[in-house]
């Protein structure tokens, strides 16, 4: 998109920061007239583009610990460091402007346009006039929000998730190499929610910045998070891993409590249909022999023929009376569907194979070729990591 | 024409002994609104950054507003002697409490996340202050200033008690005499008007973002 014209692309930003790796080491908050420490020795350490998601119950110091980062809380003892430099090193403001920050409300200046929302940082730092306006309109195309319709208005004039997308734009203004969000979509309806996640997700595949991303939904966490670190009352962590690990292996009960009794599902959440190693099914066409078949299937994972068309594209299971001839007639126990596309997450990949009679869901390619089969058996499998068995046989035939 | 009545011929006639007093009138209203929102924004800065100072500052001004006027202008005559910087004092005194009222409405209204929003991406308390909180406040502190200056208007018609001249010296002067009397208040009430309109036609002007709605 934007990256299509080079000479904007130069202008408005210090071409591609480097994001940077933030380390916390034995990070203390006590606050004044207090005995139990918000954050206690907290030690963390997010690699260069990664998205780090801070989560635990009310009151664990999950916000009090990201804030600290730049300094909106000042640190009682430890340090943290952000590419290897103290933030003690500068100025809380010279700090903060170096730093994206998303909060929940969003916190928007109502008094400004949107276009004078998101110059706010580059004209702290005296960006000129036509670097700030190139920069806007980069930043407004990157959130997917049209530049001549939005760039005027004020606040009030936008949706809760427009909203959202300034406050987004508006923290990545000076192309920032670290970004902390507080429950950035906390505020957002379910549906609306979820877009922006997504979007966000899309987004940070191209920018790769380093974020720590505090919320206190699980569910969130796991989907966003490259690393999750679980914090428990009083700022103790509980657990630092990839949400794969927490979900397989929790720490300690508080971890398992927290991630909640139905952990096996959302790991569902975390694998696609292409991690999963698939059964193959015996492919026929409209005329074969039924010996070609019967051969077939001596070989193939599911014993039953899977009809398929021209192009590779498939039809239907085959019933028993379809091969009892000479040639394969177009005789159909079910139809294959639904299909199941190799980019399908396996908890929506599972719901359409319960959802369909044989419980076979046919996987396609993006051509809509069929490319294999996945059954409940092997998503089962694949949650507990158990590398799939090819036993699929055995299961038809019970 | 009637000793009492209202005659317009007279009035046309004798138009230019109000030109006068009407500037005086102007003039002690302005000057002393001006010097009372300069005072006002100084002490509500202060009163936003040391939260102590909150009560003691605006209860000093309510203490002064509660002088009853007519004694203001004249107990100031010992001290200031007879004239206009007399009135004006008096009037600046009594236009604070309006003032600093709106502006600390003003200035604590303004949402948590917008000031944790703001220093958050490294605004300075000062940049906090002048490029957020005080345009957020603009609402607020125009509503004061409206109050202020029709009040002052008012209270300016009893400032020829400290020997400032005034629209209020005219009816004073003549107060029987109806066509005195509807022409000079007749100008009160004008200024006030116009000046309240000039107020808003400002606010307007620097508060467009308070007419904004979703389309």
């Amino acid at each position: 998109m934007n990256a299509s014209d080079p000479a904007q692309t130069s202008t408005a930003s210090p071409a591609g920061r480097q994001a940077a790796t933030l380390e916390l080491r034995d990070v203390v908050k006590l606050y004044p007239g207090q005995e139990e420490p918000a954050v206690d020795h907290l030690s963390l350490e997010v690699p260069a583009g990664e998205i780090c998601v801070l989560v635990g119950p009310s009151g664990c110091g999950k916000t009090t610990a990201m804030r600290m980062v730049n300094r909106m809380v000042e640190i009682t003892d430890g340090d943290i460091l952000v590419g290897g430099q103290s933030v003690t090193d500068r100025t809380p403001y010279e700090l903060r402007r170096e730093i994206g920050y998303v909060i929940q409300q969003v916190g928007l200046f109502p008094h400004l346009t949107i276009a004078d929302n998101i110059a706010t940082v580059p004209k702290l730092l005296g960006w000129d006039r036509d670097r700030i306006a190139a920069r806007v309109e980069e930043l407004l195309q990157l959130v997917q929000l049209d530049p001549e319709q939005t760039r005027d208005r004020y606040p009030a004039q936008l949706s809760g998730g427009q909203r959202q997308r300034i406050g987004v734009a508006r923290a990545l203004a000076t192309d920032p190499p670290l970004m902390l969000m507080d429950e950035p979509f906390g505020a957002i309806d379910p549906i609306n929610r979820e877009r922006l996640q997504n979007e966000f997700l899309r987004l940070q595949v191209e920018l790769r910045k380093t974020i720590v991303f505090v919320t206190h939904d699980i569910d969130e966490a796991i989907k966003m998070g490259d690393r999750i670190a679980i914090l428990k009352q009083g700022g103790r962590l509980a657990q630092y891993a990839e949400p794969a690990e927490l979900l397989m292996n929790p720490a300690d009960e508080f971890v398992k409590d927290f991630v909640g009794n139905d952990r096996a599902l959302k790991r569902l959440a975390l694998q696609r249909v292409r991690d999963i190693d698939l059964w193959q099914a015996p492919m026929v066409r409209k005329g074969e022999t039924t010996a070609s078949v019967r051969q077939k299937l001596e070989k193939a994972d599911v014993k039953i023929p899977l009809l398929v068309d021209e192009d590779g594209c498939p039809i239907g299971w085959l019933s028993d009376r379809a091969y009892a001839g000479e040639e394969v007639k177009a005789d159909l126990r079910s139809r294959a569907e639904p299909t199941v596309e190799m980019d399908d997450i396996l908890r929506d990949a599972l719901a359409d194979l319960l959802g369909s009679e044989l419980q076979y869901g046919v996987v396609v390619d993006e051509q809509g070729r069929a490319t294999g089969v996945l059954s409940i058996e092997l998503v089962g499998q694949g949650v507990h990591g158990v590398a799939p068995a090819r036993t699929g046989a055995d299961a038809l035939a019970t | 024409m009637a000793e009492n009545g209202f005659c317009p011929e007279w009035i046309v006639q004798n138009w230019d002994r109000y030109v006068d007093p009407f500037f005086q009138h102007v003039l002690l209203t302005v000057v002393s609104v001006v010097i009372g929102f300069a005072i006002a924004a100084v002490m509500a800065v202060v009163a936003h950054r040391r939260r102590r100072l909150n009560g003691p500052l605006v209860g000093l001004t309510e203490v002064l507003y509660t002088i009853p006027s007519p004694a203001a202008f004249l107990l100031l005559l010992p001290f200031t002697g007879f004239g206009t910087v007399s009135a004006l004092i008096a009037l600046t005194a009594y236009s604070l409490n309006a003032m600093l009222r709106s502006m600390v409405t003003g200035l604590a209204g303004v949402p948590e996340d917008i000031k944790d929003s703001a220093r958050g991406m490294g605004l300075t308390e000062r940049q906090l202050l002048w490029k957020v909180e005080l345009p957020l406040a603009l609402p607020e502190i125009f509503a004061g200033l409206r109050i202020a200056s029709v009040t002052t208007v008012g209270l300016a018609t009893l400032a020829f008690l400290a020997g400032a001249g005034g629209l209020g010296e005219s009816i004073e002067s003549q107060i029987s005499f109806k066509s005195n009397v509807v022409v000079a208040g007749g100008l009160c009430v004008l200024l006030a008007v116009a000046l309240d309109s000039l107020i808003r036609t400002l606010q307007k002007a620097s508060t467009p973002w308070t007419r904004a709605r979703l389309t």
